[in-house]
């Protein structure tokens, strides 16, 4: 009786209602948490440099091999299924076994960089301190023992000479490569697109019928002019190349083969083993900076995602420019010009489902009307000279931007109207009084004061725009963009070129890889980086919709 | 009965022209209201009032909630303009000219007669861009001529000593009664000829009240000013002349140490001796 009694007051008491709140909060702070750490472990331990080990392994024929390899993940598997693969485990008792990923990278010569191998069959490891990790421009990472550094195929240093020698030569060649880059990609890529934009001149005037023998001879001694350069450029540049490739390396790789190599491939070397824990955290720092900082190689499974940052905040912020203007003055007229009524109404309601519209249709709708009837149109009025190559015609930085705009609009008019119509009726008032106009009005009073929910409208439509990949498949984003949209060649910001983005990169190396085990890691590297940039995109508004509420506090009043 | 409401703690004789009898019709008028109804919708909310508003005086409107008398004081501006639905009949003459009138210019109209509301409403800026937002929009960008014109209304006011060291900062610092000076001086800086008060201190203490009832009887001599309130000492202590409405419906209008001692209404009566109201 009386502990039905207290059930019932517990009850009535409205404690259940808020212990179920509160796990209902708890649970979503566990998900994010959790999403969060889940992200920030794998990607981050990504840049970690792992021991080495060098083991000797039974494999299930009975051979018995050297491997070399790091352990990137381990799992544990029914010893029956094992056998029922055909491994010989007879000493085995347990009825569980470790089965261990391990990276043995050249897969030059062994076909993959990964393989499983089991712990029974392990008959030893050891961490062998002058191992070698090499990471080279092309075919992955290079495990093994350096045996030679050559020059012009002359022995220069063997055995422990080989690695301080190897290391100096390294440098020499990241010098080097970085400044064939600026070569080819700055100054050579600026004549080339100087060179472009005069056969679109020539072509220009050809269609207009005004290529007359004076201009041709003008282009053509300007183009005369960029060839001579390019020749010098040229010269340097094959000077360069000669100096890159004068040095080679022989590493003695799995199986005891003797491998020589150019040092031109070589991009990084390190002695994973050798390195202490500060050694090993500095590596860390190093290879985290290499990719916020770095173009990706190798199918972007290697190297850096700078490009891809680069084009998601240009895209983002491109998008806050059209969409905020647009969004506002949609919500002004909405609010405070439109006679309230049954199509107000209506047409609020409409804006409101737009926000529910998948994104994708507005990618197929962005492709349909952007891309090719607009980009279309602008091709054929105002580039004819670039027929049959598009301009504009074709899946770009620009309609990706408006795209993503036009599916964030709902966003910004839902948030200023709501600004709007949080303005105490007595300032308004009091504008009026002065003998202000209601454009007036609007201007110096209400719109400033509706600025700080505009901005939140601003973060919702960044927040969503940023995490968005589907449409932007359709308008604008490729797996790899030759250059950035921002550059040193006038007029500096291409509108019309395709650019990179961090989501679309996810879904790219995760799923259209060739090297799928070694991309994995970068998969959860970029979707915290991501993740980290809607944040401080996120941040960057808020800061500036705390001044803008600070300023115009009177609403608490 | 004006006797007790002069006993109201304020010396209130002071203030009072020297006992001298005032007539309406001896006054020169600055506003006269004809035959003026109004709508909100289907409902009446103004009963074909007519009234002359002197020059240079102070008008008070009293009466009970809802008997029109700021849907009366904010015709004088238009201010119903901007509410939906509204819909008016009869005239308002300013200096002759009807503002209803097609063709008038209502941001004009309004620059000529300023209002000052219940609840100071300053704008979220500085004090001294409170004060020069309406010279702003009179198209006065001259720095040297701003700061001149907003020291003047703000002395006009009688805020300038309080504020003069913080004139750049936040309008919101101020106190209520501080803010309702501001919110008057912001109203004489672009120099109307009528002011309209619509019950300026209802939301002020005691003390800030006497010094806005002060500022009024200053103001006089230079603005012609209607005021509505709910309180009749008040009305008493700064109104030259007195309306008394209800429902909708100007019951009586008059000199106002007439009105307080010998109302000619029953109804008059009955609300000045506080019967109901």
């Amino acid at each position: 009786m009386s502990n039905e009694k207290t059930l019932k007051t517990w009850w009535k008491s409205g404690s259940p209602w808020v212990w179920l709140n509160a796990a209902a909060v708890t649970l979503s702070m566990i998900a994010v948490i959790g999403l969060l750490a889940l992200i920030a472990v794998r990607g981050l331990a990504h840049f970690w440099a792992p021991d080495v080990y060098e083991f000797r392994y039974e494999e299930a024929d009975g051979e018995i091999v050297t491997l070399y390899g790091s352990i990137r993940d381990t799992e544990q598997v029914t010893a029956a299924r094992l056998r029922q693969a055909g491994m010989q485990l007879d000493d085995v008792e347990s009825e569980f076994v470790d089965r261990h990923l391990i990276k043995m990278g050249n897969r030059d010569q062994l076909g993959s960089d990964f393989r499983f191998i089991v712990e029974p069959r392990i008959i030893e490891r050891s961490t062998p301190t002058d191992i070698v990790m090499v990471e080279r421009t092309e075919w992955g990472d290079q495990t093994g023992f350096l045996r030679e550094v050559l020059e012009n195929s002359e022995v220069i240093a063997r055995g422990a000479e080989a690695w301080p020698e190897f290391e100096q030569r390294i440098a020499r060649v990241v010098e080097l490569r970085e400044k064939i880059n600026e070569l080819e990609s700055d100054e050579i890529g600026a004549i080339n697109y100087t060179l472009e934009q005069l056969r679109l001149e020539e072509r220009h005037l050809e269609l207009e019928g005004e290529l007359t023998d004076a201009r041709l001879a003008e282009l053509e001694s300007r183009r005369a002019e960029l060839d001579e350069r390019y020749q010098l450029l040229l010269q340097d540049l094959n000077a360069l190349y000669e100096k890159i490739n004068r040095d080679s390396y022989v590493m003695e790789v799995q199986g005891g083969i003797d491998v020589e190599l150019p040092l031109a491939r070589v991009v990084r070397a390190y002695q994973p083993n050798a390195m202490g824990f500060f050694g090993k955290l500095g590596f860390w720092f190093e290879k985290l900076w290499e990719f916020v900082s770095e173009e990706p190689r190798e199918a972007n499974t290697e190297g850096g995602v700078f490009p891809a940052i680069f084009g998601t905040v240009v895209m983002v912020m491109l998008m806050s420019v059209f969409v905020t203007p647009f969004g506002v003055i949609a919500a002004v007229y909405l609010k405070e010009y439109a006679r309230q009524g049954a199509v107000t109404r209506i047409i609020r309601i409409a804006v409101n489902n737009l926000a529910g519209v998948p994104s994708i249709v507005y990618g197929v709708f962005g492709l349909g009307f952007f891309v090719y009837f607009l980009g279309g149109n602008i091709d054929q009025l105002f580039y004819p000279e670039a027929s049959p190559s598009p301009v504009f015609g074709t899946p770009g930085l620009l309609w990706s931007s408006l795209t993503l705009a036009l599916l964030t609009l709902p966003v910004v008019i839902v948030a200023t109207e709501e600004g709007l119509s949080r303005i105490p009726r007595s300032l308004r008032e009091g504008s009026y009084a002065l003998g202000a106009t209601k454009a007036e009005t609007l201007w110096r009073t209400v719109l400033p004061m509706a600025s700080p929910a505009m901005m939140t409208g601003l973060i919702l439509a960044v927040a969503r725009a940023a995490g968005e990949v589907a449409p932007l498949m359709l308008v604008g984003v490729v797996k790899l963009a030759p250059s950035l949209p921002i550059d040193g060649n006038a007029p500096f910001v291409h509108l019309d070129r395709k650019f990179m983005h961090l989501g679309f990169h996810i879904y790219d190396v995760g799923f259209q890889s060739p090297n799928v085990e070694a991309a994995r890691p970068l998969v959860y590297a970029t979707a915290l980086l991501l993740v980290a940039i809607i944040i401080i995109l996120n941040l960057a508004a808020v800061r500036i919709r705390n001044r803008l509420r600070e300023k115009y506090r009177a609403l608490e009043n | 009965m004006i006797e007790q409401a002069r006993t109201h703690g304020i010396d209130v004789s002071a203030l009072k022209r020297g006992g001298e009898r005032r007539s309406l019709a001896s006054e020169e008028a600055c506003m006269q209201v004809q035959d003026m109804s109004l709508y909100y919708g289907e409902k009446r909310a103004l009963n074909g009032i007519s009234m002359t508003i002197p020059r240079q005086c102070v008008t008070a409107f009293i009466g009970p909630s809802g008997c029109g008398k700021s849907t009366l004081l904010r015709c004088f501006n238009r201010m119903n303009d901007l509410i939906d639905n509204v819909r008016t009949e009869g005239r308002i003459l300013l200096d002759g000219e009807d503002i209803y009138a097609r063709g008038v210019d209502v941001p004009i109209l309004r620059q000529r007669v300023g209002m000052v509301f219940q609840k100071p409403n300053p704008f979220p800026k500085s004090i001294f861009e409170n004060v020069a937002y309406g010279l702003r929009l009179k198209g006065m960008n001259n720095r040297r001529e701003l700061e001149e014109k907003v020291e003047w209304a703000l002395n006009a006011a009688a805020l300038w000593d309080e504020v003069k060291d913080r004139l750049h900062d936040s309008a919101f610092g101020l106190s209520g009664g501080q803010q309702q000076r501001l919110v008057i001086a912001r109203a004489i800086a672009i120099e109307p000829e009528v002011l309209l008060l619509d019950e300026p201190a209802s939301a002020l203490d005691p003390i800030s009240t006497l010094k806005i009832e002060e500022l009024i009887y200053e103001l006089k001599s230079d603005y012609t000013i209607v005021i509505v309130t709910h309180n009749m000492q008040q009305a008493a202590r700064v109104s030259d002349y007195t309306a008394f409405m209800y429902m909708g419906d100007l019951i009586e209008y008059g000199d106002t140490d007439t009105l307080f001692t010998k109302p000619r209404k029953k109804q008059t009566e009955d609300y000045i001796t506080g019967r109901y109201g």
